[in-house]
């Protein structure tokens, strides 16, 4: 308890310095004293704020995502971008802004949602078909299944010219967050409660669906929740920020090294794990290059795709 | 009949690769034939040149690995071709890339790429002995790794020196780059020499690597002049047009399959044909017929990521 206090005190302290750290001039001092000029608050409360809001946001949900669905598929390995669901959600983003350009944001995002989850489904129906269930091949599958959806969505956007707007989506970014841009984001918190309510069934799915249906729940539910809260989140942090990748994978991998795999635990610090691992990189991002940014998904795609090596390759006798 | 087919299917696919350039060079053809002819026929060099070299790197990578999935690309070959590329522009500056010639730029890149994916290579397959599939992933995440770290380095660069390096990051077919066409031809020539003189431990090293030492092969050296000709072929293809995933696969697996057999003397062929069927052939279709003109790289995506999928769960369903 009293390490989970002092985790929630790191990510207060980074959510600090990411709203203090910018190209206009904000003071902490002047905030604090209630001597901030108005133009000082009015970029606190219109762009700061905001952004450090969606990073807890989607650090957390997203992390969560990706727990919730490691249990679910039973694979270490998976989180909605090794699955397809990032990919999918693209798609349905993109079907529904050609079709009806007109409709409001929640309703684009519903059918995002829904398109996650049928891209999720397919995934899982595929993996169906595979006999022998090898760890690394329900990734590997994956990725393709991604990569495969992820061409017909370049496909359909390179004919109707919306290249650049499919790479400012598939390109985690906070620097476009403002008041009123990323409320969405939200919803992904209320996944989250909806996970941590729900925890305890999924330590029991994901010890497989007999183990499960002798202790009397109804496996088939369980795995409909947890895809319905990877799809959503999938969805929502798509809509508002664009995809990041391996945050979902890395975070729950990580603290399931330190304190293992009852979720009830594990949540909390998942939770906290993703929103620090956004803010730091979110940082980084802005800092490298100051007063130019560089995108999170860019910082994430090199920190993620390290760590993930690292994860493959630490024990051979594990991972074969 | 059985022993007919692989020269039989060869010379359907000469002919097949014969007509789609053909079509290449006349097709909606308007004005000065003498201009036409020496603009397109750069423009045909340069795709031939890109099937070539990803058809051979891709089989004799197969062959060395000793399976039909991993394809340098999968591996992150090209996408450290990049990284390399970028972090030149990177630490030496733009200014270099400008003042030294394309060439020789060319040719460091193309060394330090021998030697880089020569140990990367080495230390992920003559050491212990891994699991197929953690090795194709652990090649899947490297390349996200070496883009994510090009990407960072062409974010911190100025915008101008962003806009040279650009064009090397997305595959397009319909324009290779012209200075490089040159030298890629004699790298190419070279390259196929070597290859050649070392045809006829294709068959054994494809038995795999006991078999290949039982038979009197000279296995490391082998291999590791194998990889350099691979890391060589891929650097003049993602030179050429970029980055691509699938291609090879595509090619090296239908080759494979209307063969019927796995001898690299018909293999190869057919591989090479295969490739500049579905690039000049599909080029001409997309540009003339279609009215499409860049998105041959997509299309090729697409189908090759259902084949290495099929190609997946078939070799786990036996």
């Amino acid at each position: 308890m009293r390490a989970l206090i002092l985790a929630l005190i790191a990510v207060l302290a980074l959510a600090t310095i990411s709203v203090f750290v910018g190209v206009s001039d904000v003071s902490p001092l002047a905030v604090l004293t209630g001597t901030a000029d108005s133009r000082a608050m009015e970029v606190l409360m219109i762009s700061r704020v905001p952004r450090t809001l969606a990073l807890i946001l989607a650090g957390a949900s997203m992390a969560i995502a990706g727990l919730v669905m490691q249990m679910v598929v039973r694979n270490r390995f998976v989180e909605p971008s090794t699955t397809g669901t990032s990919e999918s959600a693209a798609l349905g983003f993109l079907v529904v802004t050609l079709l009806v350009p007109g409709w409001p944001l929640m309703a684009k995002m519903g059918v995002s949602a829904l398109f996650a989850l049928g891209g999720t489904a397919l995934f899982l129906r595929v993996l169906r078909a595979v006999p022998l269930r090898d760890v690394l091949l329900v990734p590997l599958v994956g990725i393709m299944l991604g990569g495969i959806i992820g061409a017909l969505t370049a496909f359909i956007a390179y004919r109707a010219n919306l290249m650049a707007s499919l790479l400012a989506w598939n390109m985690g970014d906070f620097s476009g967050v403002i008041r009123g841009r990323y409320e969405l984001l939200w919803l992904g918190l209320v996944c989250g409660v909806l996970a941590y309510i729900a925890a305890d069934r999924f330590t029991v799915a994901g010890m497989g669906k007999d183990f499960t249906t002798n202790l009397g729940l109804n496996h088939n539910h369980v795995m409909v929740l947890g895809l319905i809260i990877v799809s959503v989140v999938s969805a929502v942090v798509l809509v508002s920020v664009g995809s990041i990748p391996f945050l979902g994978l890395i975070v729950p991998n990580l603290v399931s090294l330190v304190i293992g795999d009852n979720m009830r635990r594990t949540v909390p610090w998942v939770a906290l794990g993703g929103a620090l691992m956004v803010l730091i990189c979110d940082i980084a991002g802005r800092l490298i290059r100051f007063p130019y940014e560089i995108p999170i998904a860019v910082v994430m795609g090199v920190v993620g795709s390290a760590l993930f090596l690292y994860l493959l390759l630490r024990t051979p006798r594990h991972a074969t | 009949m059985r022993s007919s087919r692989p020269a039989v299917v060869l010379i359907g696919l000469a002919l097949l690769a014969l007509v789609s350039v053909v079509l290449f060079m006349t097709l909606g053809a308007k004005g000065n034939w003498g201009f036409v002819l020496g603009f397109r026929g750069k423009k045909l060099l340069g795709l031939v040149l890109v099937a070539y070299a990803v058809a051979v790197s891709t089989l004799l990578f197969q062959t060395v690995t000793n399976n039909r999935i991993l394809t340098p690309s999968i591996m992150g070959f090209d996408a450290l071709y990049v990284l390399i590329k970028t972090s030149v522009v990177f630490f030496l500056g733009v200014g270099a890339l400008v003042a030294i010639d394309s060439q020789i730029q060319f040719l460091v890149e193309v060394l330090v790429m021998v030697a880089f994916s020569g140990l990367l290579f080495r230390w992920l397959f003559l050491g212990e002995e891994r699991s197929l599939h953690l090795l194709v992933l652990v090649g899947i995440i490297f390349g996200v790794l070496f883009r994510s770290l090009s990407q960072l380095m062409q974010r911190m660069l100025d915008p101008g020196a962003f806009n040279v390096l650009q064009d090397t990051m997305f595959a397009s077919f319909a324009t290779t780059d012209p200075t490089l066409l040159g030298i890629s031809c004699v790298i190419v020539v070279a390259v196929s020499v070597v290859g050649l003189r070392l045809m006829h431990t294709y068959d054994v090293l494809s038995l795999g690597r006991a078999q290949a030492i039982n038979l009197g092969v000279d296995y490391k050296r082998t291999v590791v002049i194998i990889l350099s000709l691979v890391a060589i072929l891929v650097s003049v293809s993602t030179a050429l047009v970029g980055p691509v995933t699938f291609f090879g696969l595509l090619v090296a697996t239908l080759a494979h399959s209307l063969i019927g057999n796995s001898k690299h003397r018909y293999v190869l062929p057919a591989a090479i044909l295969l490739g500049i069927i579905a690039l000049v052939g599909g080029q001409t279709l997309l540009e003339r017929v279609f009215a499409f003109d860049t998105a041959l790289s997509i299309i090729i995506e697409f189908l090759g990521g259902v084949v290495f999928i099929a190609l997946v769960l078939r070799r786990s369903a036996r």
